[in-house]
């Protein structure tokens, strides 16, 4: 049966069955490729996207039952046009492979929405469940601190 | 614009043909010119191997790995300083693979041997690829090795590209050469008139050039410099594609299961998956099955759902512990290696004795992008898509299992997912090519579930250190290290070349034999237990486990001396080799060593020489009611020359999460031949909430370029651990942490 579903501001009519988790349905019915799959089972957040600006694991959520809008990165800023926690990303030169970066920027997006100055411990609480293997920690942290100011500013 | 699909179209992977100016600009080669891989479309000139001129621009070709370590940023840097083009203005690709890019260092260094920067690692391949022949295979990204290996080479070649281009333009303006300069991918006369590359390229293919003089430093515009990361932006907008995101006309989307015991399959039921959504086929793969499917996660539900007896044994010990055992009987038999052997180690007449035995668990690479690859066979030959760290062998493995000669084989390298030497296996590109065989003229994408990468890992090996230490007159007299693993070297040159090599295998004991420091009595041997659990080279390899047992050990002995660990170390190597007292120093004040410590915090220090890098690290931690945080880190390398400190910082600070993260909470354990840990919940990562502050240093003092990738990675484990039996004073001998401390994760 086909699911209707908008992503990215585009309404978009998918024919899968109803149980294939959001994030396989972005990458392979969609080619958005820019959510990434880690692990499947909500322990590395590569696969973040928003629903509602809400950030949420898309490996878990079906695709019968998203409930609002759905933001990808690709949605969030282009090359062309960065949203400003991509211009901090690149300012601090985070990424190292950035496979994990997508689901990270679209975690702190989702943080800086809700809390726009947020102190160091609610960075590190609202980032814990997204994986770097590459170890970008320290650059992260520091990149959401600097979109934070701009925010503000 | 020169893109990998056009201009390596029917590339000869190993034919030997001529292009215009290959052998010319080929300063680098070794002992013969080899065949540029590149064949341009028209209106474009490849120079040399590594340069493409067309009307639009210029390409440089990177022919390393990114995985991450910003490789193809800095070495499009190395070419540009000489060739003098705009840096917004160039574009950069991996290329083909070919024996054009083979790795100098872990060919070269490995033969000619160089005294102190001589890695077990270069000596392994030396051995091998000289005897077999296949010296140019070797387009390898690892060792950490990319640096030194295109310092000189691509300069060079930038600035002979450039000379041949000023002779053209000096005959068509009628100018003298030195009356010509370059800029901004112009040549440029006195009277202003100026010619673009692309309107001398073609013409400039043949020309001899002079003897090339690299520019000094004082006059690099990029090198020395924080460059922005050519790939940076597409990884901040989704748009950077790995081998995962390749999408291609009709592609459809495999999952695999394969014998979790690494023996065979019996047979298999598929009829129940065949009958799933979006199933399309089952392919037999003799040790496990494959689904294709219309979508990644039906291929993957499917995959689950086929009923699959196994058989076989594993071909290795079934449980960790009997791994382990193997490992400490080999002590009782043949040395395989001994490094170093000076002076009397035996007996320890006078000296205060310490002696203790360490373990390292068996750990996996799990890179965030598990295994993946993309396979098309069609009348044209075999395409693949995969993030290679030695695409040339997996190249030819493909064409082996795709039934095609080599020269049909098309292979584009991917960014990768971090590799972290995972992705110098051959596993993922060849199982990808059978599936694609299954279904002609249909292209596929095959991604491993995390639960299937992390049960196919090649690991990192267990380790066993037996470590005696002699003490007079509170400085080290004597150190006696003896280490029993089973060989990686072995398994990976096996799968790599076919053949591997005669002991010893050095890896085993790297990084114990040549730490700077000054002892007199000091022996090292290695002992190589006989067992066959899946193997592979893991970043800082041998380093990886060695400078956990030494500078833990080091510590020990300082302790054992009454002496302050961080000038017991700076006593040892100040007579020894000035660049590793350099980074000793640099720690020393960057972490305010000497002065006042909060209230329940504890420090450690480390020492790390590797692939040419000495690396000092300073770890503080701190109780939270009894929860123990990391909180700071201060580093300190001397790389000899920073080529972008920027980038290096990230890979020192992500070296050192990568080690760390090691150290407090990773392992790998057996069970009936069954690795027991499938996914991130039972192989846990280091997360933020643990990852320290980190400040970096670079200095400049040692004469020769030295590694990076990896180089963070050793002193990370040690300087937890000294940092731990500070605070606590208790000693903890064996990883990973988390069995005997309440981290802060
Ligand atoms: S893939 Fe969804 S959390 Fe890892
Ligand atoms: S940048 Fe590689 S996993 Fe985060």
């Amino acid at each position: 049966m086909a699911h209707t579903l908008t992503v990215n501001g585009t309404s978009h009519q998918v024919d899968l069955p109803a149980e294939v988790p959001l994030l396989w349905v972005l990458r392979d019915a969609l080619n958005l490729t820019g959510t990434k799959y880690g692990c499947g089972v909500a322990a590395c957040g590569a696969c973040t996207v928003q629903i509602g600006g809400e950030a949420v694991r898309s490996c878990q959520v079906a695709l019968a039952d998203v409930w609002d809008e759905v933001t990808t990165i690709e949605g969030l800023g282009t090359p062309e046009a960065l949203h400003r926690l991509q211009q901090a990303w690149i300012d601090h030169q985070v990424a190292q492979c950035g496979y994990c970066q997508s689901g990270q920027i679209m975690q702190a997006a989702a943080l800086l929405a809700q809390v726009p100055s947020p102190t160091d411990a609610e960075i590190d609480d609202a980032m814990a469940g997204n994986l770097c293997r590459c170890g970008t920690y320290p650059r992260i942290r520091a990149a959401i601190r600097a979109a934070a100011q701009t925010q503000e500013g | 614009m020169a893109s990998i699909g056009k201009i390596a179209r029917r590339t000869f992977l190993f034919g030997a043909v001529a292009v215009a100016g290959g052998a010319a600009f080929g300063a680098w080669y070794v002992s013969r010119p080899l065949a540029n891989p590149l064949r341009p479309g028209a209106g474009e000139t490849a120079m040399n191997a590594f340069v493409v001129i067309g009307e639009d621009g210029v390409t440089l070709v990177a022919p390393r790995a990114e995985m991450g370590q910003g490789v193809q940023t800095t070495w499009a840097a190395l070419l540009a300083e000489e060739l003098d083009v705009a840096w917004e203005d160039v574009r950069v690709i991996h290329g083909p693979p070919a024996t054009a890019y083979y790795n100098t260092v872990l060919g070269k260094e490995a033969v000619a041997g160089s005294g102190y920067d001589t890695s077990a690692l270069a000596h392994n391949f030396g051995e091998l690829v000289g005897k077999a022949g296949r010296f140019f295979d070797l387009q390898v990204t690892g060792g950490s090795t990319s640096m030194k290996d295109g310092y000189e080479r691509l300069r060079i070649t930038g600035a002979a590209t450039r000379e041949a281009l000023k002779q053209v333009a000096a005959r068509r303006l009628g100018i003298a050469v030195p009356q010509l300069t370059t800029e901004n991918g112009q040549v440029i006369a006195a009277d202003g008139r100026a010619l673009p590359y692309a309107a001398l390229a073609a013409a400039a293919g043949g020309i001899e050039t002079p003897e090339i003089v690299l520019r000094p430093r004082s006059e690099w515009k990029y090198l020395g410099t924080s460059l922005p990361r050519i790939d940076m932006v597409a990884k901040c907008t989704g748009t950077a594609e790995f081998a995962i995101d390749v999408r291609l006309e009709g592609m459809r989307f495999a999952a695999v299961r394969r014998a979790p015991h690494r023996g065979g399959m019996h047979d298999f039921d598929s009829r129940a998956a065949e009958r799933m959504p979006g199933v399309e086929k089952i392919v037999d793969l003799g040790d496990g099955i494959a689904v294709i499917a219309t979508n990644t996660w039906l291929a993957q539900r499917a995959a689950d759902a086929v009923e699959i007896r196994w058989q076989g044994a594993s071909g290795y010990p079934s449980t960790t512990e009997a791994m382990f055992e193997a490992m400490a009987e080999a002590f009782d038999g043949e040395v395989d290696s001994t490094l170093r052997d000076d002076g009397q180690t035996d007996t320890v007449n006078g000296y205060l004795e310490v002696s203790a035995e360490y373990r390292v668990p068996f750990v996996a690479h799990a890179p965030m992008e598990p295994m993946t690859a993309a396979a098309l066979i069609d009348a044209e030959g075999l395409k693949i898509w995969a993030g290679s760290q030695a695409p040339l062998f997996a190249a030819r493995a493909c064409a082996e299992a795709a039934g095609v000669s080599d020269d049909r084989v098309q292979f584009t390298t991917t960014y990768m997912g971090g590799a972290f030497g995972r992705r110098g296996e051959l596993d993922f590109a060849v199982i990808a090519t059978r599936i694609a065989r299954a279904v002609p003229g249909t292209p596929v994408q095959v991604t491993w579930s995390r639960e299937e990468d992390m049960t196919h890992d090649f690991y990192r090996p267990g380790a066993i250190a037996r470590l005696r230490g002699g003490i007079a007159g509170g400085k080290a007299v004597m150190f006696d290290a003896q280490v029993s693993a089973p060989s990686v070297t072995r398994q990976v040159m096996r799968r790599w070349m076919g053949t591997a090599p005669s002991r010893p295998d050095g890896i085993i004991v790297e990084g114990l034999a040549d730490q700077p420091y000054r002892i007199p009595n000091y022996r090292v041997r290695g002992y190589a237990a006989d067992i066959q659990p899946p193997l592979g080279y893991w970043r800082s390899v041998g380093h990886s486990h060695n400078g956990f047992f030494h500078e833990s050990f080091i510590d020990e002995m300082a302790n054992a001396a009454g002496a302050d660990p961080l000038d017991f170390r700076m006593r040892l190597t100040r007579e020894e080799w000035e660049p590793a007292y350099g980074v000793l120093e640099a720690v020393r004040e960057m972490s305010d060593w000497d002065g006042a410590r909060p209230e329940g915090t504890g420090r450690g220090v480390a020492l790390c020489y590797s692939y040419g890098t000495p690396v000092a690290v300073v770890l503080e931690v701190a109780d939270r009611e009894g929860r123990v945080a990391l909180t700071r880190a201060w580093v300190a390398a001397d790389p000899g020359v920073a080529l972008d400190p920027r980038n290096i910082e990230a890979q020192l600070t992500g070296g050192l999460a990568f080690g760390l993260s090691a150290a407090i909470g990773e392992e790998i354990t057996f069970a009936r031949g069954i690795v027991q840990q499938r996914n991130f919940p039972d192989y846990e990562p280091l997360r933020i909430t643990a990852m320290p502050e980190v400040s970096v240093r670079l200095l400049e003092r040692q004469a020769r370029i030295g590694g990076i990738g990896e180089v963070a990675v050793p002193p990370a484990a040690p300087a937890l651990a000294n940092a731990l039996f500070d605070l606590t004073g208790e000693r903890l001998r064996t990883l990973p942490l988390r069995h005997r401390v309440d981290f802060v994760t």
